[in-house]
């Protein structure tokens, strides 16, 4: 861990606070702590998302909780639906799941990630990726892309609507369906519907394959840039799958450390909390996990794309494999841990869960066959899934009555909790020190922080249209001076 | 047998003896707000969203006798305002959370609230805290959503014979109460197959472990709205 997070003497220092003033509730604040000579001295990152949920469950029969908890988090409602339900299907006694519930499960999760990295990519990320992060705010938004490049504007769009079809199919409802139940699903994809998303299947497929292709040349055009910009190496954690591959709804923990030695492998998801603990700091509402062997300084790891797609050994799907290799050989076979690859690996999965829709809907298993399974009861169970986010974990407990009596959450921000501190850390350091703050070197905090993809309320403005009060105060507490920015 | 006819915001409604006015109007198809009415119970009339007014009088329509040439209006801005408000209240002064209730799609006072256009809390919730009953190994008791109809009251007493149910204190403090020394619903006689488990019309009641089993969107009035139903079912009332 860097020295910055802490700085050894608070007082006479100044106090930038970037501080998104939104009427959405929850967001995230940066605070930058600078001394007299404009020297970054401390960094943080507040969130003050996912406050009190777990206590909000507790007392709630479990059949409830897989609706419930896409409460939790307006972004990514499906990848909780679907990680409670896994864990209340070892509560029910289904340890394995039907092969309808299986293929429709997926189908789910494959949907939600096509959608969340389409939206991700094309409607916040690209805006900055293909203007610069510098340039003019007006133009730096998803209305910018659709004047300068209408074509890779329309694709975005369709793409996302692809995915929401999936998920209506599969879940009842574009947003918080009721999909999956405890111990399987409760209905069929029909033949029909199926036909319907294969009918769509080629255009899907030929886009995300663009946008791998886009984002490879942009990064490999900028390359500099790309690849040092707020870099801070630390250990990867992910799921995978048999013999390693790539896995998002189903597997085994592995754990790497920053140049790629396997630290764990095959650990089973219920035994998450022998290699993850968390760490409560008093400045933070959010947790701080790590990997308990290796202590909080150094055990802090990075989940999502760029941390699945380095994880694993191979991609079961042939076009995306493929991208994976480029994907390594542009680092020569190394680990890259700089923030704005994510988006790379990011394109890698979006085409992946293309490929995996495709495979899907030629089963038949969506649309005949048993719903749900179930054995006996147990009182515990953790289900995980790699949201796309990154490695989301839930952990309950059921008292024979049926009502829960504990639930332990670990979202995908908050495993990269100390990951986006470090990187902000990073670039704080690159680009404000002994500068003065101006818009543009602010916006390099955010683009950092939303190369992560967060979940958080305030990521999800557009660059450049995300209002933002930013404060200096002086270790007084008096303010020096005052940078505001009202969305348009 | 039809006995005489009465006027229904201008149309002739005909009734046979001992029907009330929203007997009368149900069997003719016409939608009239309610929620503790039920065509197999005795009416008792206490949630009032039935109100329409006769000859310029409000009154309950699910205990007012029809009678011949009767002036009754029921779809008025007026009348409809008062129920919407009545409803909102109920909202209010229980925990209800459609998003995640399994009765989501089936429950009568989220069709009631759809049907008379309440589209927002407008009252402060009061957020009673209400702890669940889960002592029954196959009965969940949701105290959070009880709206006080006394269906159960009334099915658990006079159909299956148990009195199970009762309704305790008054006016704000009213509530549910369940017939055993320990208050606990495990230490009843109430059995799944029970007309009271049936009956409620909100998510108080529930079988254990079913809740999401039917898909949202197939559900009963994700199929038709609440007064499409009315129409439908001449014999009716939605229970
Ligand atoms: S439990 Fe249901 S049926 Fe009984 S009084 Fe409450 S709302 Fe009515
Ligand atoms: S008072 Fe008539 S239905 Fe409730």
């Amino acid at each position: 861990m860097t020295t910055l997070e802490t700085a050894a003497k608070p007082e006479g220092l100044r106090r930038i606070a970037i501080d998104p003033v939104s009427r959405v509730e929850g967001h995230g604040k940066v605070t930058i702590l600078l001394d007299d000579q404009r020297k970054v001295h401390q960094v943080r990152l507040h969130i003050v998302e996912f406050r009190g949920f777990e206590r909000f469950i507790q007392g709630r029969p479990y059949w409830e909780v897989p609706v419930m908890v896409q409460r939790l988090c307006g972004i990514c409602p499906v990848s909780h639906h679907l990680a409670a339900a896994k864990a209340l299907d070892l509560v029910v006694g289904a340890k394995t799941l039907t092969p309808t519930a299986d293929r429709v499960r997926r189908l789910m999760h494959y949907g939600q990630i096509l959608q969340s990295h389409a939206l991700h990519f094309f409607h916040l990320a690209s805006p900055d990726l293909l203007f610069g992060f510098g340039s003019a705010p007006a133009k730096r938004n998803v209305v910018g892309v659709a004047a300068a490049q209408p074509e890779l504007a329309r694709q975005g769009v369709l793409l996302r609507k692809f995915g929401q079809e999936v998920i209506r199919v599969t879940a009842g409802k574009r947003v918080h369906g009721t999909g999956a139940v405890p111990g399987g699903v409760n209905k069929h994809v029909t033949r029909a519907e199926r036909d319907e998303l294969k009918a769509a299947l080629s255009q899907v497929l030929e886009w995300a394959r663009a946008g791998v292709q886009l984002i490879s040349r942009l990064h490999l055009a900028n390359r500099h840039l790309y690849d040092t910009f707020g870099t801070a190496k630390s250990n990867l954690l992910s799921l995978v799958g048999a013999r390693g591959a790539l896995e998002l709804y189903d597997g085994t923990l592995r754990a790497r450390d920053p140049d790629g030695k396997i630290l764990f492998d095959g650990l089973d998801c219920q035994q998450y909390r022998s290699r993850i603990a968390e760490e409560v700091k008093s400045w933070s509402y959010m947790k701080f996990p790590y990997l308990s062997a290796l202590g909080p300084e150094a055990g802090w790891y990075k989940v999502g794309p760029l941390a699945r797609v380095q994880n694993c050994d191979v991609i079961t799907t042939p076009l995306a494999e493929a991208e994976r290799a480029a994907f390594r050989d542009a680092f020569d076979g190394a680990i890259t841990h700089a923030p704005l690859a994510y988006h790379w690996a990011r394109l890698i999965e979006l085409l992946h869960a293309a490929e995996l829709i495709a495979r899907l809907l030629d089963d038949d298993a969506l649309s005949e066959g048993p719903l749900t399974a179930t054995g006996p009861r147990r009182a515990e169970g953790v289900g995980v899934i790699e949201a796309p986010r990154g490695t989301l974990i839930h952990h309950y407990k059921v008292a024979p009555d049926d009502l829960v009596t504990m639930c332990n959450l670990i979202v995908s921000t908050t495993h990269n909790n100390t990951a986006m501190n470090e990187v902000i850390r990073e670039v704080a350091r690159a680009e404000l020190d002994g500068r003065e703050p101006t818009e543009a070197l602010l916006n390099h905090v955010e683009v950092a922080i939303r190369a992560f993809d967060p979940c958080l309320s305030c990521a999800t403005h557009a660059l450049g249209q995300m209002p933002l009060l930013v404060d200096l105060v002086d270790a007084q507490g008096l303010l020096v001076k005052q940078l505001r920015r009202d969305s348009p | 047998m039809t006995h005489g006819t009465f006027e229904l915001d201008g149309r002739e409604v005909p009734f046979s003896p001992g029907q009330t006015i929203l007997q009368a109007a149900l069997a003719a198809s016409v939608y009239i707000p309610h929620l503790c009415y039920h065509p197999e119970f005795k009416p008792h009339g206490s949630c009032k969203v039935c109100t329409v007014k006769v000859n310029g009088r409000p009154m309950s329509s699910c205990t007012t006798p029809a009678q011949e040439g009767q002036q009754v209006e029921s779809n008025t801005p007026e009348i409809n305002e008062a129920r919407r408000t009545l409803v909102q209240f109920l909202f209010v002064e229980g925990n209800h959370f459609c998003p995640s209730c399994e009765q989501s799609g089936r429950c009568t006072l989220q069709a009631t609230g759809y049907a008379l256009g309440m589209t927002n809390p407008q009252f402060n919730p009061l957020f009673p805290n209400r702890p669940v009953d889960a002592s029954h190994p196959d009965i969940l008791l949701d105290f959070n959503r009880c709206i006080l109809c006394e269906l159960c009251v009334r099915a658990s007493g006079e159909v299956d014979g148990k009195s199970v149910f009762a309704l305790s204190g008054r006016g704000i403090t009213k509530h549910l109460i369940v017939n055993a020394e320990s208050g606990k619903l495990g230490d009843t006689e109430l059995s799944v197959g029970d007309k009271a488990v049936e009956v409620c019309p909100v998510g108080v009641i529930l079988r254990k472990r079913k809740g999401f089993d039917e898909p949202i969107g197939r559900r009963r009035y994700d199929i038709a709205a609440i007064d499409e139903f009315a129409a439908a079912a001449p014999k009716g009332g939605t229970p």
